[in-house]
């Protein structure tokens, strides 16, 4: 019987089923970082047990990474004490830790794929709801809890239920200035922020087969916020071309081999999927967020909603809390609010080709005056390339501060947070009241060349208005 | 050794309303440098319940009548976003031992009841019946039974739902999986053997 990528994936990594009816689901890669897994060597420790499969599990460290202060001890001693657990964790179990001094640190669904270690047909497990980032590559990749880390620690797999499959259909060219991300914004504006619940994500249609590795990734990073814990893409000649000769990547003889196991794992041609969604890519537009849930979006040339266009009560509660939150005005352009911080980076958006993206418009152009503007590269890797393309130099001559590798103003773990209630135009992946370290700062999510037309203007604006990239 | 089952739980409720709690509202970041979940307690909700001064807000979590509830009634989608288990841990170090809300997010809810704590859904004009009535009086024993799947309040009862999976575990007192997990072991070096990218490593 024909089947999807998740069935073949989940099929070949399901032990047995549990008493409650879920399975027992083999976890081959499992990540980990300094903020969800402490607590997880210490349930392990209290019951005396130790790490099952110590070659699957890879460690960095990104959270709470200072990206403006290199040398340690860092001036927050709670960040170093979790740094300090984190390197002690992984010596206690011989775990490989990309640790700052490697020149491999970043957000960890960066470096996961970087290195090689990301790899179709594979389950990955990390405690973090990014993970879905890795289904870029045809894995499926959880989410997971701090107690669930310890079962992976401690047992190489964890108990879920099966997921339903939606494929979720984008077809056509995408139009100039219009980017993965407006693509992911889209969907979930369409499906809503709980649409997901209960489904993995399969991304399919012409669109995607397009997109690059990276972009991928971008999509598949934000699956978690349309509800649905996983988000794939089904591996392909640009996923083989991406991972060949990647440190971790196999190698000589075993690559062909590998490749043909990989290709097996697409989803067969005529299988059944649970739902079906179809989009055509041309009526997608540059997506910008306006709201306090990633759902919240709006086209650039679109108007704010207004309380009373809501569909139901809850809906127009929602709408109401939003507006109050963000201090805006219903019915307005979204375009022309004002801005005070802009930031690029982000698991979401903080890849090298994001990067390349900005830097190829930027020349030239200038943050606004009481703009902050701050790049962070998503990982240590990303960030040396940069620098040798010089993109650094482009970025600081426009103003912009270049930052060392991490998760930064995403979520505000490390000094890198909006003061009282600061607007930020942002690359990252949630607008949630707070979400950028002030419990009054506000977001909006977008593109990395929309973030960088809001910097130039000191407003949200249309990057395709600001750099002159022509609407076809 | 499983723990002690879980068939209901009665307690007094406190209303949350909003659609969309996610868990950095549940629990904001900043709280989340710890190595240890101990005194988590305490942040739960805190940039709903304090502003930037640290002074109260005006909040049903913050009025004393609803003080020393057990259970948090809330709208759509609660816990999205975030799969900190910091989120239901803070809930449950704060004394709630059960959530009914519209709909959870998945993380969320797998989080919470490896942790034994209730998670029920009930649709939106039931839910709003409920809030009514805790609001009018707030001593108002709740009582949510998940083998019967219904909640009952002074005279009145409704339906609600949970998911079955999450009803055995609680019921069985296997809610947290590692002991069943670890029973497995030989299976699961089977399962690994036949992996290629298992082996290669």
């Amino acid at each position: 019987m024909a089947k999807s990528l998740f069935q073949k994936v989940w099929n070949a990594h399901a032990v047995r089923k549990l008493a409650n009816g879920q399975t027992q689901l083999l976890i081959g890669t499992h990540l980990i970082h300094e903020v969800t897994s402490p607590q997880a060597f210490g349930m392990l420790r209290d019951r005396g047990l130790s790490v099952r499969y110590p070659t699957r599990t890879f460690a960095t460290v990104d959270h709470i990474v200072p990206t403006n202060e290199a040398l340690e001890p860092y001036s927050d001693p709670l960040a170093q004490g979790m740094i300090e657990e984190l390197r002690k964790n992984c010596l206690e179990n011989q775990l490989t830790f990309f640790d700052t001094n490697t020149g491999k640190q970043g957000v960890v669904h960066i470096v996961g794929p970087e290195q090689g270690i990301t790899q179709p047909g594979t389950t990955i497990a990390c405690g973090d709801s990014h993970t879905a980032t890795h289904g870029a590559f045809g894995a499926i990749a959880f989410g997971i809890g701090t107690s669930q880390v310890r079962d992976v620690l401690a047992t190489q797999t964890i108990a879920l239920g099966e997921l339903k499959v939606r494929r979720i259909n984008v077809d056509g060219a995408l139009g100039p200035g219009v980017f993965a991300k407006d693509v992911i914004l889209h969907i979930i504006r369409l499906l809503g922020t709980q649409g997901g619940t209960g489904f993995a994500y399969e991304y399919g249609g012409s669109t995607f087969e397009a997109m690059s590795m990276e972009e991928r990734m971008t999509v598949c990073n934000m699956s978690i916020e349309g509800g649905a814990r996983v988000g794939y893409v089904n591996p392909d000649a640009t996923t083989f071309e991406y991972l060949k000769g990647r440190p971790y990547s196999p190698q000589g003889a075993e690559w062909e081999k590998a490749v043909a196991e990989w290709s097996a794992f697409a989803s067969d041609a005529e299988c059944a999927y649970d739902d079906v969604v179809n989009i055509n890519a041309s009526e997608i537009q540059p997506t910008v967020t306006w709201g306090i849930t990633p759902g919240q979006g709006v086209g650039i040339e679109d108007f704010i909603p207004t309380i009373e266009g809501g569909r139901t009560e809850s809906e127009r509660e929602s709408i109401r809390e939003a507006l109050e939150y963000m201090e805006f005005e219903g019915g307005t352009p979204v375009k022309g609010k004002r801005i005070d911080v802009a930031f690029i980076g982000s698991c979401t958006n903080g890849r090298l080709s994001d990067l390349q993206e900005v830097a190829n418009h930027l020349q030239g152009y200038q943050v606004a005056d009481g703009v902050q503007g701050i790049v962070v590269p998503g990982s240590q890797v990303v960030a040396q390339i940069a620098e040798q393309q010089g993109l650094d130099k482009v970025f600081k001559e426009a103003g912009f501060e270049w930052r060392g590798a991490g998760c930064s103003m995403c979520l505000a773990m490390n000094p890198d947070k909006l003061v009282g209630n600061q607007l930020c135009a942002s690359s990252s992946n949630r607008n949630f009241k707070g979400r950028q370290g002030s419990p009054t700062g506000r977001t909006m999510l977008m593109s990395p060349l929309m973030v960088a037309a809001a910097a130039v203007r000191g407003e949200i604006a249309d990057a395709r208005e600001v750099f002159g990239v022509k609407v076809a | 050794m499983p723990s002690k089952p879980i068939t209901s739980v009665c307690a007094r409720a406190v209303y949350v309303p909003g659609d969309d709690i996610d868990t950095d509202r549940i629990i904001p970041a900043r709280f989340m440098k710890c190595i240890t979940f101990d005194g988590l307690g305490k942040y739960l909700f805190h940039d709903v319940r304090k502003d930037e001064s640290g002074a109260d807000k005006a909040h049903n979590l913050n009025d004393p009548r609803f003080s020393g509830a057990g259970i948090i009634l809330s709208g759509n989608n609660f816990g999205c976003g975030s799969s900190r288990e910091h989120a239901p841990q803070s809930i449950q170090r704060a004394g709630y031992q059960a959530i009914i809300a519209g709909s959870f997010a998945e993380i969320f809810f797998g989080n919470s009841t490896n942790l034994g704590i209730i998670c029920v859904t009930v649709g939106d004009a039931k839910r709003e019946i409920l809030a009514k009535a805790i609001e009018t009086n707030p001593q108002l024993q709740v009582s949510i039974d998940i083998d019967a799947g219904e909640i009952c309040y002074g005279e009145e009862r409704m339906e609600c739902a949970i998911k079955a999976n999450a009803r055995e575990s609680l019921m069985s007192g296997n809610y947290d999986p590692l002991d069943e997990l670890l029973s497995g072991a030989n299976a699961v070096e089977d399962v690994a053997h036949n992996l290629a990218y298992m082996r290669r490593v």
